[in-house]
């Protein structure tokens, strides 16, 4: 895509040997937002934020601007958290903006910082991710060198620490109240909202939680303004967004792309097809979360936060895992409730019984011992989860995780369920024993 | 009632990984928040997160056994019984199960001689299969030691651990393994890192968990 501007990924793609150093982020222009940013007051930098209209982009798609603007104003101190716990099955661009411009995350961290009238931050990335880990403490040990970080900012009064936080394996510490009582020493449970992060977040105090992707963007927005953000891409999914691509195409990666093209444009002109040129059977639109998209329905719909949220799905963290039609898409649901199955954390008893329960029918579905009265036990057990199977999913658990298990399973039942029948009939339907093996 | 030092309520610990936790638990607000790093650091020291690992991450922090244990607990990188001195992840979760990772996580069984979730008895190796580890445009992934390789194909993996068991690596290089074992990368990785692992903690300086490759 020539005429999309890159805004994240440009250094890199620019300069592969070395974006990450501080010598060649300085080189093309590093450190002049800050410059600048500190020379505005702190609200003319939020201002900027939330003229961009960009929306989080860690999964929920709330607008950053408006989140900042729920902090209480007389409450101190307040934290700033960078998610960076990246776990979504499917999701893998925050791991290259963390690996491949560091310093882009930490000016944006320091804009924000300073527009939030915070003076310590934080930035949780998952164990899984040492590399990225590495490359960012550098960088910030970097920043302080050079007087970016520490106190007295540049001669302008501002203060700011900055640390570092390693997970250790936990999918939920994405979700931002598990991740602050992951980052508080405890287990990585969510906590029940209201109240939000924004009035009682990191140790009781007003917190910002922002995704790694929506800060990099900081330091173009401030340079350039927020309302030039704005008018990249569709109203209402303002800018440029990674998007990882994986599973059955030919060019699997991250595309930096204005939203809008098609999901056909996409997987055919930039991602190079399918493998072999197989037909495409299914997509995951947005992680393991959301429900799926098939070809007949869906192949030319614009690539939007509101398209796709308008036809049962969502775009959440930009990833996208394509299946040919080859696959066994009854083999493909379990093994993504399997994953929410195993990250589930326990505290609601729909989700930790009932994503059990999804993954060990599917088990017996895939291993021949599957009934036809399983179909609608799932999906049974599947409302016991998100009552009404409706979307956006309503839930009956503290937070998403749980839904997110009854997605792939709404999807093989709405596109699939003849296939699943054929599965369970062809075995020798179960149907005359009083209790299947579970497996 | 004085506050103990570092040095005192650890004293068996090496002056570095002394230091570090206490740089660990000056970088906090509140002292609990060190109780993550620092149960790296006791893995490190104590080889996995025995109960002695968990009672000193405790008196560091003014927490009790059972709060440590739960934290410890949660987190499927603290490793509550020993591991070998390799621990070989595969991913199987979607992406790389749509290009074959169970065949991968067959080959490093086949390889390494046990099952995954279990551990060698020479100590040389534990193999676990592990939920998505963000490499998803480099599938099939394999991590040792949290150290990451992409586009690892069965024949390569079992290279690999038979290159582990003779080259026995004092630390683990991601480059270096992706080079000799790997295939299709997420993204272009950029110049070779000189750090690597030197245990089964992720290899982070902070932490005492990272080595010169």
């Amino acid at each position: 895509m020539s005429d999309a501007p890159l805004i994240l990924t440009e250094r890199m793609d620019a300069h592969p040997a070395d974006s990450h150093t501080m010598e060649r982020y300085e080189a093309t222009g590093g450190y002049e937002a800050l410059r600048r940013g500190l020379e505005m007051a702190p609200e003319e930098v939020a201002a900027i934020v939330k003229a961009s209209n960009i929306r989080g982009r860690g999964g929920a798609g709330f607008p950053t601007g408006v989140k900042w603007g729920f902090l209480p104003q007389a409450m101190r101190p307040r934290y700033l958290v960078i998610n960076g716990d990246e776990s979504e099955p499917g999701t893998f661009k925050d791991r290259q903006l963390l690996e491949r411009d560091p310093h882009q995350l930490v000016e944006g961290i320091i804009l924000s910082s300073y527009a939030l009238d915070v003076h310590h931050a934080f930035v949780y990335i998952r164990g899984e991710y040492p590399r990225p880990a590495r490359r960012v403490q550098h960088a910030i040990d970097e920043a302080y060198a050079k007087g970016y970080l520490g106190s007295d900012i540049l001669s302008s009064g501002f203060d700011l620490e900055v640390t570092v936080h390693l997970g250790a394996g936990a999918y939920i510490c994405g979700e931002e109240t598990a991740l602050l009582n992951s980052l508080e020493g405890r287990r990585g449970e969510p906590r029940i909202k209201p109240p939000f992060p924004a009035v009682e977040g990191l140790y009781g105090k007003p917190t910002i939680v922002n995704n790694v992707e929506t800060i990099s963007n900081v330091p173009w927005m401030v340079l350039n303004g927020g309302e030039a953000y704005a008018t990249i891409g569709p109203e209402t999914s303002a800018g440029t967004r990674l998007f990882s691509l994986s599973g059955h195409v030919a060019k699997p990666g991250n595309y930096e792309i204005v939203m809008g093209m098609s999901w056909r444009e996409l997987f055919y002109d930039l991602a190079g097809g399918i493998p072999a040129d197989r037909a495409i059977k299914c997509w995951i639109p947005g992680g393991a979360s959301a429900p799926w998209f098939v070809p007949d329905e869906h192949l030319d719909l614009p690539v939007t936060i509101d398209d796709t949220g308008r036809h049962g799905s969502m775009l959440g963290s930009g990833a996208v895992v394509v299946m040919d039609e080859m696959t066994n898409v009854v083999a493909a649901a379990h093994r993504v409730v399997k994953f929410f199955a195993h990250e589930s954390c326990g505290q609601c008893t729909p989700c930790r019984e009932g994503t059990t329960w999804l993954e060990r029918m599917l088990w017996r579905i895939l291993n021949g011992e599957g009934r036809l009265m399983d179909l609608d036990l799932l999906l049974d057990v599947c409302d016991n989860i998100s009552p009404g199977l409706r979307w956006p999913p309503a839930q009956t658990t503290i937070c998403p995780l749980g839904p997110s298990a009854v997605s792939p399973i709404r999807s093989i039942m709405t596109y699939f369920r003849d296939e699943v029948e054929a599965m369970i009939v062809s075995a020798g339907s179960r149907d005359d024993l009083e209790e299947a093996p579970v497996g | 009632m004085t506050e103990r030092t570092v040095d005192q309520i650890v004293p068996g610990w090496t002056a570095p990984n002394r230091e570090r936790a206490a740089t660990l638990l000056a970088a906090y607000p509140e002292r609990r928040s060190a109780v993550m790093p620092l149960l790296y650091l006791a893995s490190l020291e104590h080889g996995y997160v025995s109960d002695d690992a968990q009672r000193e991450v405790a008196d560091l922090t003014g927490l009790t056994s059972a709060q440590v244990q739960s934290v410890a607990s949660f987190y499927t990188m603290y490793k509550r019984d020993p591991v070998g001195r390799y621990l070989v992840s595969v991913c199987t979760s979607i992406s790389c199960y749509l290009l074959g990772a169970d065949d991968v996580l067959d080959a490093v069984e086949e390889a390494t001689g046990i099952p995954d979730g279990e551990s060698s008895e020479d100590g040389l190796f534990s193999v676990e299969h592990v939920e998505c580890i963000g490499a998803c445009g480099g599938a099939p992934a394999v991590q040792v030691n949290y150290e990451l390789v992409e586009g690892v194909e069965p024949d390569k993996a079992i290279l690999m651990c038979n290159w582990l068991r003779t080259a026995r690596p004092e630390v683990v290089s991601s480059d270096e393994m992706q080079s000799l074992f790997g295939g299709q990368r997420s993204f272009d990785w950029g110049p070779a890192e000189q750090e690597g692992a030197v245990a089964a903690v992720p290899a982070f300086g902070p932490y005492g968990s990272a080595g010169e490759a």
